[in-house]
């Protein structure tokens, strides 16, 4: 069985290499083709994962690769990484999809889809590694296809500037959290993530930990982003194709809130304790910051790409917490944040595509008259993210506020519940600027500008892109133990049985 | 005293410097330069073939007195020997073109190469300070020339009267720090001076000044900063195929030297030499790096990023002080020579591109910007060149770049050393906009210069270099873990 987790990565690789030989014309349905493949098999693979032992590793494969640096191919999945993996096979293949619409082929296909693959594999295998450097592997696989994904087929004359800000300020973040995790490794002599993860720390004195979770989560923190190492995200998910932003936000971001929950945390407890006040300080900085900046944007991408950095604010305070409660929040934050925003993302590029731009004073009002699906699309999307109950992007800001009110251990209390307040303040204010957006955009009469126009409302491709995220994150929000359920057993283990 | 020599372990330098002379008569009586070629590459392949012998057959060692060995072959010299033969057969394939676009002198050119790495398979055997110096002066001489061989262009010249000048001091320098070494241990063998240091009645102040002295002069020939300063004029100046020589072949053949010296002879002072690498390392990569930020050239912005890979490469040896035992010495030692045999084959890629597009002008390589658009005419060599830049700035997919960094950061952490590494990576990011500033040149939509078609000898050079880079992305294995004495 646990050849299928291989298959995860083998196929869209040989996929990324295969699509150079095909015809242009066909290049992205064969892109169709392997990440639905790849989707099934993430799947099956959620089909045969026994749920009740989530807290332990399943279909683990674990064979040598470089003895000499102790880098071994270990893959395998949890309760932690399943949810992940299967999100991002489902983002890639919708991706595809979305890229298969008539209109909507990007220039030169070929290579297009196997930046696409290309970047799946470096993302489904940061999620299944479980060897720290094969982990940062992956982590560095994705950088060089989303850089030309941005700089190649990017939207805006700015394109070029923000994809090398984006190469550039989140290799610095690995080049950072290689040294953490090498400080890891030299403590310890050991890469595999399972085995220390259990060993929680010990045998790693407390300067080293604090150092070391200094090093690990200041690296991952440029992937969350965290504010204030925010500044490259705007630009790149402004200026990317509408699959790049996509991906960008629903599962490039994911990856640094999942190495601190699979690394930082659980290998570095006392560092964790020292450094996590600071890590949900920053985070409710980032979600009032990213709150007002909003309030600020006059496009429409723009905004949504602000809003990530919020969404990632409560997910960190939920890290921060460093409880149970806490963490699964924020696993289920990341899911949703995936859900919600990537749909966003694509509305977004639905309505460039229609509109020729998102600037909102441009767009004007109407949306809901003009093209009513596309508009009550919107109006969805945006109401789940401001955390409408009900709805996914409740529950992970809910819990992790939640969680933020009893904080895990020796954490200062009066703290914590600081956070929860400016937490819940920047709840409302991200409430306050999508509300604005929407009646800007969405509700009022239609622009005069756009009267002779025809525009025409979502296309049955579309549909199909965009109809799993609204039935997944509307799932989730009625049953959120769809995704606590899984995850809950796999925090517990990380934690110490917490 | 009657000497046996083992002929089959000098065998590889020996069947290089009998080819030089031939390929030097042959011109003379039979002057086409397509058979001096023809010759030299065969010269190389049959070292080449020795070197495979070599490497199935064992250690050899050879010119010993007593125990102690002069010229000794294990898995370090194998390793080395293979870097610096791939490095001649690249450059030998991408001379051909050049040596008739640019009327050099076939003879001398291909006799003065052969040579020059003839001296530096031979460093990589020594284990003597006098072999190891002398093996040295001989990559040196020849390359001086080699330099200096566009006769009518007065840059060339002037680069190679700046090489011989640095040289020459650097090699005064270094004999009098083996003087000193020699009249403190009375040994001029390399263990035998690592036991000797480890004696208390040892006078420890001369031994170490001596070694020091040893280390600057390397310093001059791996272009560690301060001592850069004749790389970038000479690379200009140079032959592009002799640049590609001088940064890959010569630069291995100083790490070589270093990485015994320090290592087998100067062991026991690692905490004297080791900070003093360290600096120089984190020097080395930030000023290589940031001059080459500004570079417009091909040749200096390689030239450049070669001093700042050279930074890298020193970096796991100067976290020495911060380890214990011949062991975790070997280890960092095999870091560095890691390292250097994944950048060898990457940087030969590079530059066998840049032969490709040849002199532009009067830039050997060309600007930058002439690289637009490559890959509109040139596909597939445009992605080769994107792959091996990709490689030098470590980044999947050129994973062969990435494991070599994991290789570096891993030493300079394991000896304690994380400045050095938080410097190293603040460096990847420097490195990665230059390289990344080339590589996306080449996919703009609008071709600067017509480039014909790639010569064929060219093309077999890139082929070599990308499946040299491909083996050690998929099996770095192969390169790592190896250390004199191993």
């Amino acid at each position: 069985m646990s050849v299928l987790t291989v298959l995860l990565v083998a196929l869209p690789l040989a996929g990324c290499l295969a699509v150079l030989g095909v015809p242009e014309r066909v290049a992205v349905w064969f892109g169709v083709v392997l990440t639905g493949a790849t989707l099934v098999v993430a799947v099956v693979v959620a089909a045969v994962f026994d749920y009740h032992r989530s807290g332990t590793v399943q279909l683990s494969v674990d064979g040598s690769w470089i003895p000499s640096i102790g880098l071994r191919f270990h893959l395998g999945v949890d309760g932690i990484s399943l949810p992940l993996v299967v999100l991002t096979a489902l983002l890639c293949a919708l991706s595809a999809v979305y890229l298969s619409r008539p209109a909507g082929a990007p220039e030169r296909p070929r290579a297009f889809t196997a930046l696409l693959l290309l970047t799946e594999v470096g993302m489904i295998g940061t999620f299944v590694s479980l060897d720290l450097l094969l982990f940062f592997v992956f982590f560095e696989v994705v950088l060089v296809p989303m850089y030309a994904i941005i700089a190649g087929w990017g939207g805006g004359p700015g394109r070029t500037a923000a994809a090398r800000q984006f190469i550039l300020y989140t290799l610095l973040g690995s080049g950072v959290l290689l040294v953490g995790l090498l400080v890891i490794y030299s403590q310890t002599s050991t890469l595999d993530m399972v085995a220390l993860a259990q060993r929680a720390g010990t045998g790693i004195g407390h300067t080293v930990q604090v150092i070391a979770f200094l090093l690990v989560a200041g690296g991952l923190a440029v992937k969350v982003p965290m504010w204030p190492l925010h500044s490259w995200l705007p630009d790149a998910h402004t200026e990317a194709p509408t699959v790049g932003s996509v991906l960008l936000a629903g599962v490039l971001l994911k990856m640094g809130t999942y190495g601190m929950v699979r690394i930082a945390v659980p290998m570095l407890p006392e560092g964790a304790r020292v450094l996590a006040p600071a890590l949900g300080a920053l985070g409710v900085v980032g979600i009032i910051y990213a709150a007002l900046a909003c309030l600020a944007q006059r496009n429409l991408k723009r905004l949504i790409a602000f809003s990530s950095v919020g969404h990632m604010g409560f997910v960190l305070l939920g890290i921060a917490t460093l409880t149970p409660v806490g963490i699964n929040a924020a696993l289920f934050g990341n899911i949703a944040h995936g859900l919600i925003t990537g749909l966003l993302f694509f509305l977004a590029g639905g309505v460039a595509q229609r509109y020729g731009g998102t600037d909102l004073d441009r767009l004007g009002g109407g949306m809901l008259a003009t093209v009513p699906r596309l508009g009550s699309l919107l109006v969805v999307a945006a109401v789940a993210s401001l955390g409408l109950p009900g709805l996914a992007g409740f529950w992970g800001e809910m819990l992790a506020m939640l969680s933020a009110f009893r904080p895990g251990g020796d954490l200062n209390r009066g703290l914590y519940l600081t956070f929860m307040v400016v937490a819940g303040l920047g709840a409302v204010l991200t409430a306050a600027y999508f509300l604005v957006m929407l009646r800007k955009v969405a509700q009022g009469t239609a622009s005069p500008r756009w009267a002779g126009t025809v525009i025409a409302d979502v296309t049955a491709r579309e549909w199909v892109a965009w109809a799993p995220l609204v039935v997944l994150f509307v799932a989730a929000g009625l049953w959120p133990g769809l995704v606590l359920g899984v995850t809950d057993g796999a925090v517990r283990g990380l934690l110490g049985g917490g | 005293m009657i000497q046996n020599v083992d002929y089959l372990a000098i065998a590889p330098p020996l069947v290089l410097a009998l080819a030089g002379l031939a390929m030097l008569l042959l011109d003379a009586f039979l002057p086409r330069s397509g058979w001096t070629h023809a010759g030299a590459l065969a010269g190389v392949l049959v070292a080449g073939a020795m070197e495979v012998w070599l490497a199935f057959d064992g250690p050899h060692r050879t010119f010993c007195v007593g125990e102690t060995c002069s010229y000794v072959v294990d898995t370090f010299t194998v390793l080395f020997q293979s870097v610096m033969l791939i490095a001649g057969l690249v450059v030998v394939l991408i001379a051909r073109a050049e040596v008739r676009g640019t009327r050099l002198p076939a003879g001398e050119f291909y006799f003065l190469l052969l040579a020059a790495l003839a001296g530096a398979l031979t460093l990589a055997a020594g284990r003597d300070l006098i072999t190891l110096v002398v093996a040295l002066e001989v990559v040196s001489l020849p390359l001086f020339a080699l330099v200096a061989l566009r006769r009518y262009d007065g840059r060339s010249t002037e680069a190679g009267l700046k090489m011989f000048l640095v040289s020459v001091i650097s090699t005064a320098v270094m004999l009098f720090g083996v003087s000193l070494v020699y009249g403190a241990t009375g040994t001029l063998f390399l263990e035998p001076i690592s036991a000797a240091l480890r004696r208390p009645e040892m006078p420890h102040g001369v031994a170490a000044a001596g070694a020091v002295l040893v280390l600057v002069g390397f310093g001059f020939k791996v272009s560690a900063v301060p001592f850069h300063f004749w790389a970038p004029d000479t690379y200009q100046g140079a032959p592009i195929a002799v640049a590609a020589f001088l940064s890959v072949a010569s630069k291995a053949a100083g790490f070589a030297g270093l990485a015994l010296v320090l290592t087998v002879a100067f062991g026991p002072l690692a905490n004297v030499w080791g900070p003093l690498v360290a600096a120089l390392a984190a020097l080395t990569m930030t000023a290589g790096n940031l001059v080459a930020l500004r570079q417009r050239t091909a040749m200096r912005l390689l030239a450049w990023s070669s001093i700042a890979q050279a930074g890298y490469m020193l970096a796991p040896l100067g976290a020495a002080a911060g380890v214990t035992g011949d062991p975790a010495l070997r280890d960092l030692v095999a870091a560095t020579v890691g390292y250097l045999a994944i950048y060898s084959v990457m940087n030969l890629g590079v530059f066998a591109i840049v032969a490709f597009a040849g002199w532009i002008g009067r830039h050997g390589g060309g600007l930058i910007e002439d690289y637009r658009g490559l890959f509109r005419t040139h596909p597939v060599t445009a992605l080769a060149l994107a792959f091996f830049l990709a490689c030098l700035a470590g980044l999947p997919p050129g994973l062969a770049g990435l494991f070599a960094k994991i290789v570096v950061f891993r030493g300079t952490l394991t000896g304690g050393y994380g400045w050095l590494g938080v410097i190293m990576a603040v460096n990847t990011v420097l490195g990665l906009y230059y390289y990344l500033a080339w590589a996306s040149r080449l996919f703009a939509p609008d071709p600067a210069v017509h480039f014909g078609r790639v010569p064929r000898y060219v093309t077999a050079a890139i082929l070599v270099a990308a499946a040299g880079t491909l083996l050690v992305s998929v099996a770095p294995q192969i390169v790592l873990g190896v250390a004199p004495g191993g």
